[in-house]
């Protein structure tokens, strides 16, 4: 078991490793692409000008060349310097805009995995009666509104209640405290609670009445024991799969939500260097959030083991 | 049974609410937690909006500033910070007037300038600020390993551009340090407007040493500037905050009446800015068109101002092209009204109706320049219109007119502007206009390579002349991304450039702009503005057309009386 078990970490690894590479190529050659680059400016430069930038930013080489000059420093993990934010490094760039994203996203998973699960169990319990109805009502809008509607309306509703309450209950916007990120946490994490509510509620309703259930009810456990022990610990799998893909998918994916509250998140990076064709910080965040999802897959597909003793990792 | 599943239910649900119990025990921790570690990267503000106690406000930014190193900065958030820290030779009043900076006093000559700087002008760290900061500053600019993008704003001074291109060492640069007080410049041609061109960042100085020190990352952070102007920059959390504060070595009483300007937020969504400012969080923020019922309805004032910028068609006049032919362009000209598209279309109130490549505001000898010589008035006339779109069609020897390349930026009023002008151009000629919108970048990549028959594009001022606009359409300006040519618009840039006498000068930007229209090279859309609101007991804010757009320096708080 434990031989098998490192052979497979490492199998997954160099899976992982391949799979960044692969990403690492398919944007660079993506982006140099596109039209125009990340030196245009709406004052035309001359010749010498841009030369000049060119040479600073070693754009003169052939492309090729750029790509392996690239491929040697992200082998050092150095993702160069930003076109745009012409003083900062990409590393500095994720080092202090990453924790501020994933501080959100855990909060925000966290409000979704224990109100899916709650919820889920919840709508299980009643099914087919009004809070069953209440609730799933809830879900279908929390999963078709997009966050952006949810975001901003949440925004109008705080300055309402603050100029109802004639002083700041919760910050209107910022960050900086644990008030400044409760709102957008719950906003962000909404159509994620939604989901898991849904699959909640499917794999406890497909438990509830299993052999398994009335075997433990027949030879007399406590119904409190069958409820924790037979019932939630099986239905709960199924959220459990999905819970690492969608972290990564949340702390990659705030870039509404950090707009709306102003939160110095790494998700506006992300998308503002898209339209700036700001190749390095494309770059840096491409690879750097294909790199954090494949590991939450691969950490997800081992943690399984632990949670569910059928599964055998080969 | 049926009683059975009860008792299992209500168990269930006991269990249920203890778990619950847990997990919202467990997330207060984490809650705890995580706020101990933002505290680090936010910079939560106290104080609100105004706070009259400490004499401060609260802000918030449109955008990061991407480049406070002054010698290579572009843009309108860093020149918005860096305007309201670091001074220039000159700068401008709060009635947009030249006043002095560093320098007390100057003149201006036909081969060049001199530059008397004030004795008590220090930066942050104690040092006085010398002619020699002005002298390592420049050189630096033109050094082409500093790669700045801004480099040509300095091609007057001697040997600049030379020096810039490689071709001298950066020694050769026209500009010398008479003693620690005395700096002198050597013009390359004349060039009459050079006062108003020192008071761009660019033109910022640099103490050498502390340069020195920062180990090539000046700028980068708040530790890493030195400042000279009325604020200090003490604070500076990336993509969310900063802090200004008085600086208490800045030579005059003139400027920086807060003692504390807190940038709060920094956030592109006008929406959310709103919402800040509702709370009473900002001291003033920007409206939308969609924003004005209810700014109205809150019985709020609105201000207006304009952001310097116009808008207008620029036509392509590559070979080949159909935008070539003059009387095609008089039809373009007078076949669309800017009033009926800024007023219907647009429905922005601050925005104006374009007449002339020159905006209202550009100054002239003694008052407004468009007074002193009043642009030819739009004629919208549809009949004239077809009669001059038949005459190109017969010069063209078309049948019929293929349809237009439009470029436009993809953005909602890139999405109004191109759809107007297809539908006029449709509805008064006949024409076919195939839209394309892109990205900022990409339509700026499209026009450099000529790809368009139309493009919808701005132009903004570097500097309070009207040359900043009148040497658009020179034959060598690299912006002139139409490639308009003309032996006669070239002859009136020279004089415009190079004439020292005011009058003489302004008769060239009028002829500039009288040939702009006869030879229909641009069809004007509109001068953009802004719709805003201060709350009322910040007194002395300013938009501005030129230089920073949001100005706080001549600002201060009024205190809230008899309530």
């Amino acid at each position: 078991m434990g031989q098998g078990m490192a052979w497979y970490v490492l199998k997954r690894l160099l899976q992982g490793v391949l799979t960044v590479w692969f990403i690492a190529t398919a944007t660079f050659f993506a982006m140099h692409n596109v039209p125009g680059d990340p030196l245009l400016n709406d004052r035309a430069m001359t010749p010498a000008i841009r030369a000049n930038l060119e040479a600073r930013y070693g754009l003169d080489q052939p492309l090729f060349n750029q790509y392996l000059i690239y491929l040697g420093n992200l082998a050092r993990g150095d993702f160069g310097v930003s076109f745009t934010q012409e003083n900062r490094e990409v590393n500095d760039i994720i080092r202090e805009h990453f924790p501020v994203s994933a501080t959100l996203g855990i909060l925000a998973v966290l409000f979704a995995a224990v109100g899916g699960v709650l919820w889920g169990a919840l709508t299980a319990l009643y099914r087919n009666r009004l809070p069953d109805y209440v609730i799933m009502f809830l879900v279908i809008l929390g999963i078709s509104v997009p966050s952006f509607v949810i975001a901003a309306l949440s925004q109008l509703g705080l300055v309402a209640v603050n100029n109802l309450a004639g002083r700041s209950v919760l910050p209107v916007a910022g960050w900086g405290t644990v008030f400044h990120m409760l709102t957008p946490a719950l906003v962000l994490g909404m159509s994620t609670m939604a989901y898991l509510t849904r699959l909640m509620r499917s794999s406890m309703l497909e438990i509830i009445d299993s052999d398994f259930v009335r075997t433990a009810r027949s030879k007399g456990v406590p119904p409190a024991l069958i409820f924790s022990r037979h019932q939630l610990r099986n239905a709960i799998l199924p959220v459990v799969t999905v819970l690492g893909p969608q972290i990564a998918a949340i702390t990659t994916g705030g870039f509404v939500v950090e707009l709306v509250f102003a939160i110095p998140g790494l998700g506006r990076f992300f998308v503002e260097a898209v339209q700036q064709l700001d190749y390095t910080v494309i770059m840096g965040t491409t690879v750097f959030y294909g790199a954090f999802l494949v590991f939450m897959v691969i950490v997800v597909d081992l943690l399984y083991g632990f949670i569910d003793p059928r599964v055998r990792l080969q | 049974m049926k009683q059975r599943a009860g008792q299992l239910n209500l168990a269930a649900l006991r269990q249920l609410a203890l778990l619950a119990a847990y997990a919202f025990g467990g997330l207060a921790l984490v809650v705890w937690l995580l706020g101990l570690a933002a505290s680090r990267t936010g910079g939560a503000v106290a104080g609100g909006a105004i706070d009259a106690q400490n004499n401060a406000i609260t802000i918030a930014l449109r955008t990061e500033p991407p480049q406070l190193d002054y010698g290579r900065a572009t843009d309108s958030s860093s020149i918005v910070v860096l305007s309201h820290t670091i001074e220039g030779l000159l700068s401008y009043d709060d009635n947009m007037a030249l006043i002095p900076g560093v320098a007390e006093r100057y003149e201006l000559r036909e081969d060049g300038a001199t530059f008397w700087l004030r004795e008590d002008a220090r930066w942050s760290n104690g040092e006085p600020v010398t002619a020699h900061d002005f002298v390592f500053a420049w050189r630096r600019v033109q050094d082409p390993a500093t790669a700045s993008a801004y480099a040509f704003i300095m091609y007057p001074v001697k040997n600049a551009e030379a020096i810039n291109r490689g071709e001298l060492p950066i020694e050769s640069l026209g500009v010398r340090a008479l003693g620690e007080r005395v700096l002198e410049v050597e013009f390359e041609r004349p060039t009459p407007y050079f006062d108003k061109l020192v008071a761009f960042v660019t033109f910022y100085p640099i103490n050498e040493e502390f340069f020195a020190s920062t180990n090539g990352r000046f700028g980068a952070s708040a530790n890493m500037l030195l400042y000279n102007g009325p604020y200090v920059m003490n604070e500076w959390v990336h993509s969310a905050s900063m802090r200004w504060d008085r600086n208490p070595g800045y030579w005059g009483e003139h400027k920086g009446w807060l003692d504390t300007i807190h940038v709060g937020y920094i956030t592109q969504d006008v929406n959310a800015r709103l919402n800040l400012f509702k709370d009473g969080q900002i001291a003033d923020t920007q409206l939308v068109p969609q924003m004005l019922g209810e700014a109205m309805e809150r019985r709020w004032q609105i201000d207006r101002s304009m952001d310097g910028t116009v808008f207008f068609l620029q036509l392509n006049f590559r070979e080949g092209r159909i935008t070539t032919n003059r009387n095609f362009r008089k039809a373009l000209l007078l076949a669309q009204d800017p009033v009926e598209f800024v007023y219907k279309a647009l429905k922005e109130p601050s925005y104006l109706p374009a007449v002339s490549l020159f905006p209202f505001w550009v100054r002239g000898v003694d008052g407004y320049f468009r007074q002193e010589h009043p642009p030819p008035p739009h004629e919208y006339n549809v009949a004239k219109a077809r009669q001059h779109l038949e005459l190109a069609r017969r010069e063209l020897g078309l049948e019929e007119f293929p349809p237009l390349h439009f470029l436009a930026d993809d953005s909602p009023i890139g999405a109004i502007t191109s759809e107007y002008y297809q539908a006029v151009y449709a509805r008064n000629l006949g024409l076919e206009l195939r839209i394309d919108k892109q990205i900022f970048k990409q339509r700026l990549a499209k026009m450099d390579a000529g790809e368009f028959d139309i493009v919808a594009s701005g132009w903004g001022p570097d500097y309070d002349d009207a040359l900043t606009f009148g040497d658009l359409f020179s034959s060598w300006n690299l912006n002139n991304r139409g490639r308009y040519a003309s032996a006669e618009m070239d002859a009136f840039i020279r004089v415009a450039q190079s004439e020292l006498d005011p009058a003489r000068r302004m008769k060239a930007f009028a002829d500039i702009q009288q040939l702009v229209h006869d030879d229909v090279v641009i069809v004007p859309m509109y001068e953009r503005g802004w719709s805003f609101v201060v709350d009322p007991q910040l007194k002395g804010f300013q938009r501005r057309a030129v230089g920073p757009e949001v100005d706080y320096s001549y600002a201060w708080i009024e205190e809230r009386g008899g309530e």
